[in-house]
């Protein structure tokens, strides 16, 4: 029960602090003026040309596979299967389990591997091509360290050794509550746990701001109108 | 001036750009001449580097980041995934890997996140954060001044990183702290005082204009105008000034007057606002930036006219289209039947689509043409009313004017053109070596239409590209005057004299 106090305390303050810390950045790019006009063009002249343009980059990395093929193929595979491993998850966080999540069981389980096929890519780069390894830091294969930790012990406790997921599924529920329940002390699911809460506490003082911070890019999120509307903010409007 | 280095050898057959190994600080020596303290005065810095200078760079980026989404964003969400690492033209002439965007990025970024990030306070090893010093600024001083601000980069970047806007920070920093690079501080004071960036007088530029129409009317038997100081009439032309005196921008100027003759619109340079570039950008100077706009609305309320056309200039015309409505606007007092400002490729299109210009292509037989999209008008604007304009209007301007065009590697034109080398501030002979170097992807793509094509002549919409191409052209052995600009071709085509 010591376990189940201490990691119930460690969820919390993690969802706190990434809640906070991601919502504090958020206010923070959105408060922050664009003064200048600065889309990269060829660039959409309407909002729903640039909700579109946006909306290719989110979904495909359309200008990622414009870029580099293999990054684009690592990355993208690493994102989607992120996606679904993430989806397939909800079903620890709900009772009843909705249909759709209980649909996406297996492709959820299969993404499992997808997401590390993929982080596995993305750090052979690293390592293999010059440029790459050239601008690399050591918290950028730590961060890939930690999701293929993440992932690995994700998969032990499905195919390696399994863990009570009932009661593990109970836990989690009755932390949503507040309603603290034993959590089963397998060293995969103590693994697994620690390691997502390290995750959520690095995530808004980390690269992960590119999630929040692509939105509020002017590059891309700009309409190219500069000559038809008047655009003034920040230091221009003064 | 640097010493004597290698210009970087062509292939023979090559359809993509080969991406290097590098070379680790192969152009650290490369350092343009600082600013004389009263060119750094003039434009509002210190003159020298000041004592404190360390505290005051910190603070000054912390200005920045707080007045600027894009720049906040750009430091914070950088993952290093690498996609930009072999898209810079100066990373792919000079190996150097400070060269690549990405790079020349964390060389601000790693200041960024020791003063302003909780990971580069607390763990600045982890996340590769320095404190700021003289060996810092020594890098920036070197590297911000090997970056031309052309965005390809960001065309590639996952998340639109723009590394001229980081770029333009750094140096915006550096000027407030009293190191200033020459070139471009010297000129900003000249176009200031004097009104471009020659620092041409009232009356030289007169004589010019006066030996110009006297020159034109010779050739052609027809007294085709260049107007200075007229007012009342309907178009305000803002040319870069190297259009009044250099090789070959001024067969451009040649081409516009041509066009307006045949047109039969009536138009007028200003001798007070004698200069598109607004070198301010480059160092990036919101301050300086308005001013110099500021000039060029002045002239055109001065002058009254009605429509305010931009000549053949890349940053020009982005600082133009982009940005003077936001800094100087609105233009309420100009026709509101045509965009303000307009670009004169545009002016030039509307006229061959209403059937206002008799063109003879055959005139430009001897000419077989390929166009370079100038960074600026590629990546930072737009003409026409499509997105994508800047690419279609020069092209079909050329098209219309002569029988020959053949376009380079896709991977090398429209939205993924590679710069000059010359761009951003970096026109000047103590940058020569960078600027050889970085021509070196456009010189690739060139060749390739040389050998396919016998392409003889390249054409350029930009006073920076036009001047760069000069010096890089030879360097790889190609002739000087294959450096066409777009209105002497289409000048060439016009049948002066066939319309009344």
């Amino acid at each position: 029960m010591t376990l189940s106090v201490v990691y119930a305390i460690l969820f919390y303050a993690a969802t706190l602090l990434l809640v906070v810390g991601v919502v504090r950045k958020i206010i923070i790019y959105a408060r922050t003026p664009a003064p200048l006009k600065i889309p990269v063009t060829p660039a959409p002249t309407t909002k729903a040309g640039v909700v579109w343009r946006m909306t290719k980059e989110i979904t495909v990395f359309q200008s990622l596979f414009k870029a580099s093929k293999w990054t684009w193929l690592f990355g993208w595979t690493f994102h989607v299967a992120l996606a679904l491993v993430l989806f397939r998850h909800l079903r620890y966080f709900q009772e009843p389990v909705w249909t759709v999540v209980a649909l996406m069981q297996p492709f959820g389980q299969y993404a499992g591997f997808a997401m590390l096929a993929g982080l596995f890519g993305l750090w052979a780069r690293r390592f293999l091509v010059d440029r790459v390894r050239y601008i690399s830091s050591l918290s950028d294969h730590l961060m890939l360290a930690l999701l293929v930790a993440i992932g690995l012990s994700g998969l032990a406790i499905k195919y390696l050794a399994h863990t009570d997921i009932v009661a593990l599924k109970t836990w989690m529920l009755g932390l949503m509550y507040f309603d603290l329940q034993p959590l089963p002390s397998d060293i995969f699911v103590l693994l697994h746990l620690g390691l997502v809460i390290v995750l959520m506490v690095i995530f808004p003082i980390s690269k992960l701001l590119h999630v929040p911070g692509l939105f509020f890019m002017p590059t891309r999120n700009q309409v190219d109108n500069p000559r038809e509307v008047r655009h003034t903010a920040g230091w221009t409007a003064k | 001036m640097a010493a004597k280095f290698d210009t970087p050898e062509l292939f023979d057959n090559i359809e993509i750009i080969d991406t290097p190994r590098y070379a680790v600080d192969s152009m650290a020596h490369s350092r343009p001449y600082p600013a004389k303290p009263q060119h750094n005065e003039s434009l509002g810095f210190p003159g020298e580097l000041v004592d404190n200078w360390e505290e005051k760079a910190v603070t000054r980026l912390g200005e920045l980041v707080d007045g600027s989404r894009a720049l906040r964003t750009f430091l914070d969400s950088c993952v290093k995934c690498g996609a930009c690492t072999d898209k810079c033209h100066y990373y792919l002439g000079t190996k150097d890997p400070k060269n690549m965007p990405v790079a020349r990025q964390d060389l601000l970024r790693s200041i960024y996140r020791r003063y302003y990030t909780f990971s580069g306070k607390y763990f600045p090893k982890l996340v590769g954060a320095r404190d700021m010093d003289k060996s810092v600024l020594d890098e920036w001083y070197s590297y911000f001044h090997q970056c031309s601000q052309c965005r390809r980069c960001s065309v590639f970047c996952p998340y639109g990183i723009d590394t001229a806007e980081i770029s333009m920070a750094a140096r915006d920093i550096m000027d407030s702290v009293g190191l200033g690079q020459k070139y471009c501080n010297e000129i900003l004071g000249k176009l200031q005082t004097i009104g471009n960036n020659l620092g041409l007088p009232e009356k030289a530029l007169i004589n010019t204009l006066e030996d110009l129409e006297e020159e034109v009317e010779e050739d052609t038997g027809v007294a085709v105008k260049y107007p200075v100081d007229v007012k009342g009439a309907d178009v305000l032309l803002i040319v870069p000034s190297a259009d009044f005196f250099a090789e070959p921008h001024i067969d451009g100027l040649i081409g516009y007057g041509k066009v307006f003759h045949q047109a039969g619109i009536s138009w007028t340079l200003s001798s007070y606002a004698s200069e598109a570039a607004n070198f301010s950008m480059f160092i990036g100077s919101g301050d300086n930036l308005k001013k110099v706009a500021q000039r060029i609305r002045d002239a055109a309320e001065e002058l009254g006219v009605k429509r305010i056309i931009v000549g053949e200039c890349g940053h020009a015309w982005r600082v133009a289209y982009s940005f003077w409505n936001t800094l100087v606007g609105p233009f309420d007092f100009l026709d509101p039947n045509y965009p303000a400002p307009q670009h004169i490729v545009e002016f030039t299109y509307d006229l061959i689509q209403r059937g206002a210009l008799n063109l003879d292509k055959e005139a430009n037989d001897h000419r077989r043409i390929t166009f370079h999209d100038s960074c600026n008008v590629a990546r930072a604007s737009r003409m026409g009313n499509m997105p994508g304009g800047q690419f279609i209007l020069p092209r079909a301007l050329i098209t219309a004017s002569a029988n020959h065009f053949f376009d380079m590697s896709p991977e090398t034109i429209h939205e993924n053109t590679f710069c000059c080398g010359g761009g951003g501030g970096l026109l000047t002979d103590d940058l020569m070596e960078i600027r050889i170097k970085g021509a070196m992807p456009r010189m690739q793509a060139l060749k390739q239409v040389v050998d396919e094509h016998d392409v003889n002549s390249m054409v350029a919409i930009c006073a920076i590209c036009k001047a760069q191409f000069s010096k890089a052209l030879p360097a790889y052995q190609f002739p000087m005057g294959m450096i066409t600009s777009l209105h002497q071709v289409v000048g060439d085509a016009i049948q002066l004299g066939t319309k009344t």
